[in-house]
């Protein structure tokens, strides 16, 4: 426990100012823009959306340079921000089929439809220091122009689950509500709506250590990469005045399914399960940890034993959300003086308490 | 009389350009509406107001929907002096893209200005659009992977 303590206002507001000062840093140096940031770093702009859930690329730019470049701290300001806007409607599920495809590449079948599809990526680079990049005034080259467009690609799963060897999506009932974790709280056992969100707002690098731990033997579950895409979707909704369906914008998305070793039961021939990760923008990490730590969260439901932290939803869902995770952390640092008193006198009284009584069992030695 | 079925079609057309309204940027707007020979009126049915939708995802791509987090979203509703209401719900926080994609909307709702203005405004935003996305198609189908067989030194058998 904590207790309030007063006082230090003119401590606090100078410590702010020298934040700010420091956030600025040194002014012979042109200042960033928000603009610079949505633009050239974007993938920190990607997690703080998907992690602060919210997506707005101005605004998770704008929490990046006020938090400094801490994507922890973004996104924190962006779930505080997000908290002051009312909610106008949920959107239609977004079509992954129809993605205006800007990567795409499976791990599983070299021959798709469609063809492995590089994109933008980081893949097959050999992660040296490029020096060019210290000299901002060099020309970066327009990128090679095909001669013909990239065209909308089915799913690799819709392709090629007819077999009946990759277990079909989940469907649920049709019209059922769908769980909400930021309006109700989780109860357990979560259903796969409610575990999907806390995923794909969770942390990545607790997901990325989870999907990790899951590949090293606690929880295997044999992943392949079946799919994973990357590029813009239609944002549809149905407004209240309206009753049907309308466009209302365009979001990036990045998509994993991942296909893992086999299901089956009495009735079903053994199939490869599925997993899968969803989030805002360029996140193919992010998507892919998710994927990895959903299949193992599928454990009970496929009738594995759940032994191990992967597969314990109580402990990835209550642990995933980086918010929360660092603001019990760093409460730490609030003062606990009335706490810590109380605990100075237990230590104390327990010194005295074992001091006389090795001085006793000396004295009784000497006696004896 | 209006059949069932005229009444769909005229949704269908209603739908399709508060997309293209939606997904055009404010500025094309703005060019459009300056380009047109009268700026009508019109009173407040609801102010801009932004907010957010939940954007919900599918497991697997067509199972089980669930909640992936929320985006900004701008809505409003206007009427012009003849009694048309025009509705408007744009991705982001431009209150002004809102606000010229209901005028825009109302406009549309007369039919005796609807083909006009689905040639020279909704036609040109969606052409502008597509143009937009033109290059960056062609750039990504470029970095497809070509695989090839190996010669195996024998002609097809």
């Amino acid at each position: 426990m904590y207790v309030a303590v007063k006082g230090g206002e003119a401590a606090i507001s100078n410590a702010h100012g020298l934040m700010a000062d420091e956030r600025r840093g040194d002014r012979a140096l042109p200042e960033i823009g928000v603009d610079q940031i949505a633009e050239q770093l974007g993938h920190a702009v990607d997690r703080v959306m998907t992690e602060g859930s919210l997506y707005d690329r101005e605004l998770a730019a704008l929490a990046i340079k006020q938090a400094q470049g801490d994507t922890v701290e973004a996104v924190f300001l962006l779930r505080a921000y997000r908290t002051t806007l009312p909610r106008l409607g949920a959107s239609e599920p977004i079509d992954t089929a129809a993605m205006n495809v800007e990567r795409r590449i499976s791990a599983t079948y070299k021959d798709l439809p469609g063809g492995q599809v590089l994109g933008p990526t980081y893949d097959y680079t050999h992660r040296l220091l490029d020096f060019d990049l210290l000299d901002t005034e060099r020309e970066v080259p327009e990128p090679y122009e095909s001669g013909e467009e990239q065209q909308p690609m089915a799913r690799v799963a819709d392709i090629l689950g007819h077999e009946g060897l990759l277990e079909e999506a989940q469907h649920g009932e049709a019209g059922a509500p769908v769980a909400d974790i930021t309006r109700e709280p989780m109860r357990f056992p979560a259903g796969r709506d409610a575990r999907l969100q806390a995923l794909a707002r969770g942390d990545e690098g607790f997901l990325l250590a989870l999907g990790y731990s899951t590949q090293r033997g606690y929880g295997g579950t044999h992943p392949f990469a079946g799919e994973v895409r990357m590029g813009t979707v239609a944002v549809e909704m149905v407004p209240e005045e309206l009753g049907f369906a309308i466009e209302i914008g365009e979001i990036a998305v990045t998509e994993c399914d991942m296909v893992n070793q086999f299901g089956g039961d009495a009735e079903r021939p053994p199939q490869f399960t599925r997993g899968y990760g969803l989030s805002f923008g360029r996140a193919e990490r992010k998507a892919m940890a998710m994927a990895l730590v959903d299949r193992a969260l599928r454990s009970q439901e496929l009738g594995e034993e759940a032994v191990f932290p992967a597969q314990d939803q109580e402990f990835v869902l209550y642990h995933a959300d980086n918010v929360e995770a660092s603001g019990f952390v760093q409460h730490l640092k609030l003062p606990h003086y009335v706490d810590f008193q109380s605990e100075l006198e237990l230590v104390r009284r327990l010194r005295r308490e074992h001091a006389q009584a090795r001085e006793e069992a000396m004295h009784k030695e000497a006696a004896e | 009389m209006t059949s069932p079925r005229h009444k769909e079609a005229e949704q269908e057309e209603r739908r399709h350009w508060m997309g293209v309204l939606a997904r055009a940027s404010v500025d094309a707007l703005e060019e459009a509406w300056q380009g047109l020979e009268t700026q009508p009126d019109h009173v407040w049915v609801r102010r801009p107001e932004s907010g957010m939708t939940m954007v919900r995802g599918r497991a697997n791509g067509n199972g089980v929907p669930f909640n992936l987090g929320e985006m900004t979203v701008t809505r409003c509703a206007l009427r012009l002096e003849d009694g048309v209401m025009g509705v408007a719900y744009v991705q982001g926080r431009d209150h002004r893209h809102a606000e010229l994609a209901a005028l825009f909307d109302a406009l549309l709702q007369r039919p005796a200005m609807r083909a006009a203005l689905q040639r020279t405004v909704i036609a040109p935003l969606e052409r502008r659009r597509r143009e937009a996305g033109e290059a960056a198609r062609r750039r990504t189908a470029a970095t497809r992977v070509e695989f090839f067989t190996m010669a195996t030194g024998r002609g097809a058998a």
